[in-house]
């Protein structure tokens, strides 16, 4: 075995490298020229170097180790099987692009010290790497837990502010309660063995029942961290509280790693084939997808806006995940794998364009001090690398082909249309119109980001400061072009891709041949009749056929160009405001769904002085399921406050009668 | 699709060309089968190859704080549009460029068109100008769930979402009635209605900006920029009629261009099919007023239950 332990070995040294170079930035906790010059930069190696020991490990098959730490009767068990290694590609080459453009992002006098700073990312990232490594269900949950720890402390870096404090709150209470499921699946999946490795689990024999509670507990726990639809509140809040290259790693990463949490759990660990599993999930995703960009699509404040569209693409990667559930249960390994393969390379999509995306507002953020849709505009002219290479992410995002949302849509869809082959007369008439929800929420992506782009890089600046705007420097240029080339890459060699991603899909699967997914640079799920789609040639074709239309243009007519200002409607000048607004963007969807949506409203008078027009849009599920939940643990806090006497004679007697009834009852 | 020779890419990139040649055609013939309609004369069949002529000797006049981005676009949309007819079977069915794009990805490419449309509308920020990009994308992610419905529905019929496979099949097949086709050909029709800023949805020769979707995104354009703009609306248009022909009226294609008998049937039949469809449309404008705006999500929202009707007949009934 000596030899082939190393791609584990290098991802273990890894991690230890990051903890490493976290620690080091406490050596000088106020020098932001070490921490952010050198240490970022390092740090921003080992993701390419633990993305490149991933590519390798897929080929390699299942490595094991036993770390010398741990409990006495339970040491550190780490594997790394292919499923690992996606998700290991998926956390390296993202942290890769963050961690450059933190190095440039961090500026002295925010928040945190930025030795404290590095400290904190860095364990993210570590923790990140060991919940990807982990083999037994303790080291899962400190991982987990450091994971969840070390970003809380990131999302309240500006702890001096009462609403990141607030976010931050809220934030760990739902991070712990889905912990709490977590290790509560892990108790029942152990079957009574009381053995904690996955090994055991993998071997427990579950019954139905059972196997169920773990089902759901899983979800739960994992849920809360994805941020699906009822546990999804604490993303908006948590994200534009954050700084951004935080706010990136949570959203492009830390949530995928929860979707990692439930691949590994459902379809490794626990063996049941039940088909409403699947069925569930996908509702859930369904629902969440279409609850996540309906909300995405009001909002005003740019971080929010992604936070909700974070919510929407996690929708998208569960029903991908319902739909395998399904597949798998109706003894459908090669349509199971082509769904997962869908829901993995969503995954990867989002990693990489929701980070471009989160990154970008962060360099809009410093350019400008706004976040506010509203005060923003016409940024492409001061900021165009920022803009230029936004506009990639943006229609990633939104699934435009030929870049990488499209593929992982175009896989789903096509998921989609084998379902009819299930054999379950109901199932297979239900889930082609899931295919139309997730249409509709992908249109509605669309949408969305045109608002998100179309107000802040377009237009003219709506204030006058945005003229001093200035573009990012040469360290964040570099994360974001790191970034979009992902998202090129991804987006034009799906078939190399998913050539990769296939090691893992047949392994979780158990399937014996991968379908013939690629062909060059064609690919194509079962046959190139029945369907195919080559983002190359897509590429190629609109690439030439605008070259050749310039050419004929220029060559044939005149390239005459003259500048003027635009029409003014006749008389007076057209002034910023004249623009949409955010807001205005946001009113068809407002109009069309407004039962969905919680709304206060607040229109002017025309006798007002100073006219107020106020719009304000609240998630219903606040007052439907929060707010009675928080009130019932109020309610239950005061009366076990009823026992709480404060005297000790009282606390005696509550043990003495305590041992009593125990006697009774093991008498 | 079968083998890509050199002959089927020559003759399939001269299809193309001939398409994208004679696209302002069919709305030239539409617009003067309208004007019969309403009693008026017409300005003949060649009124839009005179308007794109005009436009592209016009200097071009852009904003002052117009982004390269709002240049790029005019072209964009005419190789989308044109990329989009060389995958659509409008004479034969054996398309070598089909491979790059099936019907799901055409209406990615449909998206791609009217995002980047929607964004140019945006870039010079007058008032019109984001109306108009908010409204297109307000038909856009109505319409798109529908269309795709309908392809689903095509496609479960024929075991395949590639389209020439789906025009393929349904011509070459005895003729049967699938009443899940029926509905997706009305849903079908109304999204085409929609995508190409048709009355009832948008009216595309309005000139009150307040009531503008389409127009309203290319109001800052001028000259050759506009031209194509034009150019490229009519091709989208030639490329949706086209679309609907070779799903619910494939008969007369051609399976390969090297089939002599089989072009001189399948080049009068596109053509009368032409004809025919746009007289139709012609009449369907005639005979509707456009609606509010607000009337057009409840147009389109029942685009998208028919096809979604269409495709549960198809699932309960198979048929």
């Amino acid at each position: 075995m000596a030899g082939t332990h190393t791609e584990l070995l290098g991802a273990v040294d890894i991690g230890a490298g990051w903890l490493a170079i976290g620690l080091l930035g406490l050596l000088r906790p106020r020098g932001m020229a070490w921490v952010a010059r050198i240490l970022f930069p390092l740090g921003s190696l080992l993701g390419i170097a633990l993305a490149t020991a991933g590519i390798l490990a897929l080929s390699h098959g299942v490595e094991t180790l036993i770390l010398p730490f741990g409990l006495p009767e339970l040491p550190f068990h780490l594997r790394l099987d292919a499923l690992a290694a996606v998700f290991l590609i998926l956390l390296g080459a993202t942290a890769a692009g963050v961690s450059i453009f933190a190095a440039g992002y961090f500026r002295p006098g925010e928040g945190t010290a930025p030795g404290l700073l590095g400290l904190q990312y860095h364990v993210f990232l570590a923790s990140m790497l060991f919940v990807v490594l982990a083999d037994d269900a303790l080291a899962f949950m400190m991982a987990w837990e450091s994971m969840a720890l070390s970003s809380y402390f990131l999302v309240t870096s500006q702890h001096r502010l009462p609403e990141i404090r607030k976010a931050g709150y809220l934030y760990l209470l739902v991070a712990h309660l889905g912990a709490a499921a977590i290790v509560l699946s892990f108790g029942v999946l152990q079957g009574g063995s009381w053995q904690f490795t996955f090994e055991a689990m993998r071997a427990a024999q579950l019954s139905p029942v059972s196997a169920s509670v773990v089902f759901f507990l899983s979800l739960f726990g994992f849920g809360a961290k994805a941020g699906i639809v009822p546990l999804h509140v604490w993303l908006p809040e948590a994200h534009p509280a954050a700084p951004s290259p935080v706010s990136a790693l949570m959203s492009g990463v830390m949530l995928e790693i929860a979707v990692y949490g439930l691949l590994r759990m459902n379809l490794d660990l626990l063996h049941g084939q039940v088909w409403w599993w699947g069925l569930v999930t996908l509702g859930l995703g369904l629902l969440t997808a279409l609850y996540g960009v309906l909300f995405a699509a009001v909002q005003t404040d740019m971080k929010r806006l992604l936070a909700y569209s974070s919510i929407e693409n996690i929708g998208i990667i569960f029903v991908g995940l319902g739909l395998t559930l399904i597949f798998r249960a109706f003894h459908l390994p090669a349509f199971a794998a082509l769904a997962l393969a869908a829901t993995l390379y969503h995954c990867l999509n989002h990693a990489f364009a929701k980070s471009l995306l989160f990154l970008g507002t962060g360099s809009v953020l410093h350019a400008t001090g706004e976040r506010n849709l509203g005060r923003l505009g016409g940024l492409i002219h001061r900021m165009p690398w920022v803009a230029w290479l936004a506009l990639v992410g943006t229609l990633a995002i939104a699934g435009i082909p030929p870049f990488n949302g499209f593929v992982s849509e175009w896989l789903l869809l096509q998921s989609f249309l084998f379902t009819p082959s299930i054999p379950h007369e109901f199932i297979n008439m239900l889930l082609p119109l899931g295919a139309a929800g997730l249409t509709l929420a992908a249109a509605l992506a669309a949408y969305l980001m045109v608002k998100f782009y179309g107000i802040i890089f377009l237009g003219q600046p709506r204030e006058a400061k945005l003229a001093q705007a200035h573009d990012c420097g040469w360290l964040e240029r570099i994360g974001l072009l790191w970034l979009a080339a992902g998202c090129v890459l991804l987006g034009i060699f799906p078939a190399q891709v998913l050539a990769l991603i296939s090691h893992a899909t047949l392994e979780l699967l158990h399937a014996t041949t991968a379908p013939p997914l690629w062909h060059g640079l064609l690919f194509a799920p079962v046959s190139p009749e029945r369907a195919a789609y080559s983002p190359a040639l897509f590429l190629f074709g609109i690439a030439a056929l605008v070259c050749l239309a310039m050419f004929i243009v220029r060559i044939a007519y005149h390239g005459r160009i003259r500048r003027a200002h635009p029409w003014g409607c006749g008389g007076f000048a057209l002034t910023p405001r004249m623009q949409d607004t955010s807001e205005g963007f946001g009113q068809p969807i407002r109009q069309i769904f407004e039962p969905f949506f919680s709304m206060r409203r607040e229109l002017p008078s025309p006798f007002d002085a100073a006219p107020h027009y106020r719009v304000q849009i609240e998630d219903r599920l606040w007052r439907w399921l929060y707010v009675p939940v928080v009130s019932m643990v109020q309610r239950i806090a005061r009366a076990t406050g009823a026992i709480q006497r404060g005297r000790i004679s009282s606390y005696l007697l509550y043990s003495f009668v305590t041992l009593l009834v125990l006697l009774i009852w093991v008498l | 699709m079968g083998t890509v020779t050199l002959t089927a890419v020559l003759a399939q990139g001269t299809a193309t060309v001939m398409a994208v040649l004679a696209a302002p055609l069919l709305l030239g013939w539409l617009n003067q089968c309208r004007a019969w309609l309403q009693n008026r004369s017409g300005p003949g069949l060649l009124q839009p190859y005179r308007q794109i002529r005009k436009l592209f000797h016009k200097d071009a006049v852009i904003a002052s704080n117009a982004s390269p981005l709002f240049r790029l676009v005019p072209y964009v949309e005419l190789a989308s549009m044109a990329l989009a007819a060389a995958i659509i079977p409008t004479l034969w069915t054996r398309l070598p460029f089909a491979i790059a794009a099936d019907s799901i990805a055409l209406v990615g490419l449909f998206a791609m068109s009217r995002l980047f449309l929607a964004l140019a509308a945006m870039d010079i920020g007058t008032a019109f100008g984001s109306l108009g990009a908010r409204r297109e994308m307000l038909v856009g992610f109505l319409a798109e769930p529908a269309l795709l419905m309908v392809f689903f529905t095509t496609s479960l019929i024929a075991h395949s979402t590639s389209l020439p496979t789906i025009a393929d099949g349904f011509a070459h097949q005895p003729f049967v009635l699938y009443p899940s086709l029926a509905f997706a050909c009305v849903a079908f029709l109304m999204v085409l209605l929609a995508e190409n800023a048709r009355i009832p949805v948008d009216n595309p020769t309005t000139h009150l900006e307040l009531t503008m979707i389409h127009e309203a995104t290319v109001l800052e354009y001028s000259a050759r920029h506009l031209a194509l703009i034009e150019w490229s609306a009519a091709l989208k248009l030639f490329n949706y009629v086209c679309i609907g022909l070779a799903l619910f009226l494939p008969w007369g294609l051609a399976e390969r261009p090297t089939d002599p008998t089989g072009l001189l049937l399948a080049v009068p039949a596109l053509l009368l099919k032409l004809a025919v469809t746009g007289s139709g449309l012609a009449l369907i404008e005639t005979l509707n007023a456009k609606m509010r705006i607000f009337r057009a999500p409840e147009f389109l929202a029942t685009a998208f239950l028919l096809a979604m009707l269409g495709l549960l007949v198809r699932l309960l009934l198979g048929s």
